[in-house]
């Protein structure tokens, strides 16, 4: 019973009646658009149309929608374009797809050379507002933790441990071992280079600076903002979507001290001591590659070390660990909190927490650099 | 239009369902006829949304067969799978619009995937299930975040039904809605049973759903159905948790 449809023409005079068959349903839309598309080319011609559908064998909305769509583009002027033969059962549906009234389609968006240039506008002065919204942040953090440290009760003290094992315990494989083989990486390329000049053991000069004043800081900060900066995001954006941020607010909780605060404390007490254990790991990844692959044994490279570095070295990596991890916190948190209804924007925020948190974190530790140059450190 | 034969549009036999060691389902039978609408209630936890799941085919059963539309789904291959889901819609209790699109591409998306039909006609068959649903053709263009929570479950419904399918699931489709929201849906739902056909399998904590809406009801409990049969059936059964049910304070209420 369930026959492909038909629609045929039969004209009388200036009559034209259309018969449709077979089962006006989904499956068979294309087919129907296209039955559909034929009989309207003959609009305007005829002066009484019927569409007779007593031999619908199964109609759905699809149908339905294709028949009324006929008559209202037969129907034109004084022509009245009539359905007939519609069963009981049916009737209900025509009916209900004759109350939709068209409305007018959405205008595509249009790409013009002005569009370009006016979404470049709009990204730069975006710039402003995405620093605006960062020392935003870090005013509202800095009130809460005054307010904190006036009313030490109201501090999350379980929070911020369940949070420092999220960032700090649970990191430390994965940043030791990282850190481990960028040691390994450095010792192996300086042996190579300095073997030329016979000064393979200022490799452990070069290793023990770069280091603890760059390399083993900047790329736990990187990770970090990687691994937690983005699960901040997440965390808060996916909070925000449910409105839970809302329901702490009307709760009489502030959201910056419940749930900011807490994060932020624990990445800035992890940052220093995951990057001192990533100077370490590092530092004995290239001991060891000094050991196998230079033949420096590991007393002559403890000796080394020891008159190549100073305190300071070490120092200057372990002041920036607290402050890129502000930044990185801060950025997250931003983002987080811009999260919209969408899963897209959700997506969108964490990666633009991730990246904009390593872009600050690099930008940070230029600004040390000269800091440091000039006090002479 | 399609008169309700007694055929079983789903047959559920002996279904088995278990979550570690705590077994929801427990040899459970259930058929649903085509064409009617089959309210589902039992005491919260009691695994009604674990059936539903399970028939879909979205949890998976530790033993027993169930066949829709005569397709036994585990035995079906991918292409007999697809042309199973194709003849059915399903909303989500949360409405589980895709929060990234537009309603007018959450309505479309389905019919847009499995019909290679023109721009226009897709714009025009998402107008006409707004409509049928309740609602005005302009919140077209809006995100699911931008909508209120009866809102979303009617895009929810006009999503499910963009097909035109036979069979539709609604899990908890009333709740959260006001009670005129409620009725409203309820109405809604019995107009499209009329209009389209359709086989209405619906999870519902709501009496005046069930008063008014419903065909015939199933209880679940003890991960078995307890009881199944018309309004006056379930008023008429002496199981303690069907009378307190069905002649508690809040359904005295309801029936007057």
């Amino acid at each position: 019973m369930t026959g492909s449809p038909d629609l045929q023409r039969s004209s009388e005079g200036n009559a034209l009646a259309l018969r449709a068959t077979g089962a006006w349903t989904a499956p068979f839309a294309p087919a129907l658009e296209r039955l559909v598309a034929d009989a309207e080319k003959l609009a305007g011609k005829a002066g009484n149309v019927s569409i007779d559908v007593s031999q619908v064998s199964k109609l759905d909305t699809f149908g339905a929608w294709l028949i009324e769509r006929m008559r209202r583009s037969f129907t034109t002027g004084t022509v009245e374009a009539r359905i007939d033969g519609l069963s009981a059962n049916y009737a209900s549906l025509v009916d209900e797809v004759r109350r939709v009234s068209l409305a007018p389609g959405d205008d595509a968006t249009n790409v013009t050379i002005t569009g370009m240039i006016g979404q470049i506008g709009r990204s730069v002065a975006g710039v402003v507002g995405t620093v605006a919204a960062l020392i935003d942040m870090l005013g509202a953090v800095i009130v809460a933790s005054g307010r904190v440290l006036i009313h030490p009760r109201s501090f999350r003290l379980t929070s911020t441990i369940h949070h420092l094992e999220q960032v700090c315990w649970r990191a430390v494989p994965i940043i030791v071992l990282i850190t481990f083989l960028i040691g390994c990486i450095i010792a192996q390329q300086g042996i190579f280079h300095f073997r030329r000049f016979g000064a393979d053991i200022f490799v452990v000069d070069m290793l023990g600076v770069l280091v603890l004043r760059e390399i083993g800081v900047l790329l736990v900060a990187i990770m970090i903002a990687g691994r937690s900066g983005s699960a901040y995001t997440a965390e808060l954006g996916s909070m925000k979507m449910r409105e839970e941020i809302d329901a702490l607010r009307t709760m009489g909780f502030d959201p910056i001290e419940v749930l900011i605060l807490p994060r932020m404390l624990a990445l800035v007490i992890a940052l220093p001591i995951l990057s001192f254990l990533g100077d370490i790991a590092a530092l004995y990844g290239g001991g060891l590659v000094a050991w196998f692959y230079g033949g420096v044994d590991p007393e002559a490279f403890l000796l080394r070390l020891r008159d190549a570095i100073s305190i300071d070295h070490f120092t200057v990596g372990l002041l920036k660990a607290p402050v890129m991890a502000a930044v990185i916190g801060i950025v997250a948190c931003v983002e987080g909190l811009a999260v919209q209804g969408s899963a897209e924007s959700l997506g969108r925020h964490t990666t633009s927490s991730v990246v904009k948190g390593i872009f600050f974190v690099i930008v940070m530790d230029g600004v040390f650099a000269i800091f440091f140059a000039a006090v002479g450190m | 239009m399609i008169q309700a034969v007694s055929d079983p549009i789903i047959r559920v036999r002996d279904v088995t369902v278990q979550f570690g060691k705590t077994r929801v389902l427990d040899g459970l039978d259930l058929d649903v006829k085509r064409g009617e609408i089959l309210g589902f209630v039992g005491p919260s936890g009691a695994g009604k949304s674990v059936l539903t799941r399970t028939i879909i085919g979205l949890v998976p059963k530790l033993s027993g067969n169930i066949e829709v539309f005569g397709v036994d789904l585990d035995a079906a291959d991918r292409a007999g799978r697809r042309a199973v889901e194709r003849r059915w819609g399903v909303l989500f209790q949360q409405g589980a619009l895709f929060s990234s699109l537009t309603v007018r591409q959450n309505i479309q998306f389905p019919v847009r995937e499995y019909l290679k039909v023109s721009q226009r006609l897709l714009d025009e068959i998402m107008v006409a299930k707004l409509v049928m649903v309740g609602l005005r053709p302009d919140v077209a263009d809006r995100f699911p975040s931008e909508l209120s929570g009866g809102m979303i479950k009617r895009v929810a419904l006009a999503r499910a039904l963009a097909l035109d399918p036979e069979l539709v699931f609604l899990d908890e489709p009333t709740s959260g809605l006001d009670p005129i929201g409620a009725g409203d849906f309820d109405e809604l739902v019995r107009t499209l049973q009329r209009t389209l056909g359709l086989t209405v399998f619906m999870v519902t904590h709501d009496l005046d759903s069930l008063y008014t809406a419903c065909d015939r009801i199933a209880v679940l409990g003890n991960g078995k159905i307890i009881a199944a049969g018309s309004m006056a059936d379930m008023q008429a059964s002496e199981h303690p948790w069907l009378r307190q049910y069905f002649h508690g304070k809040r359904a005295r209420a309801v029936m007057g």
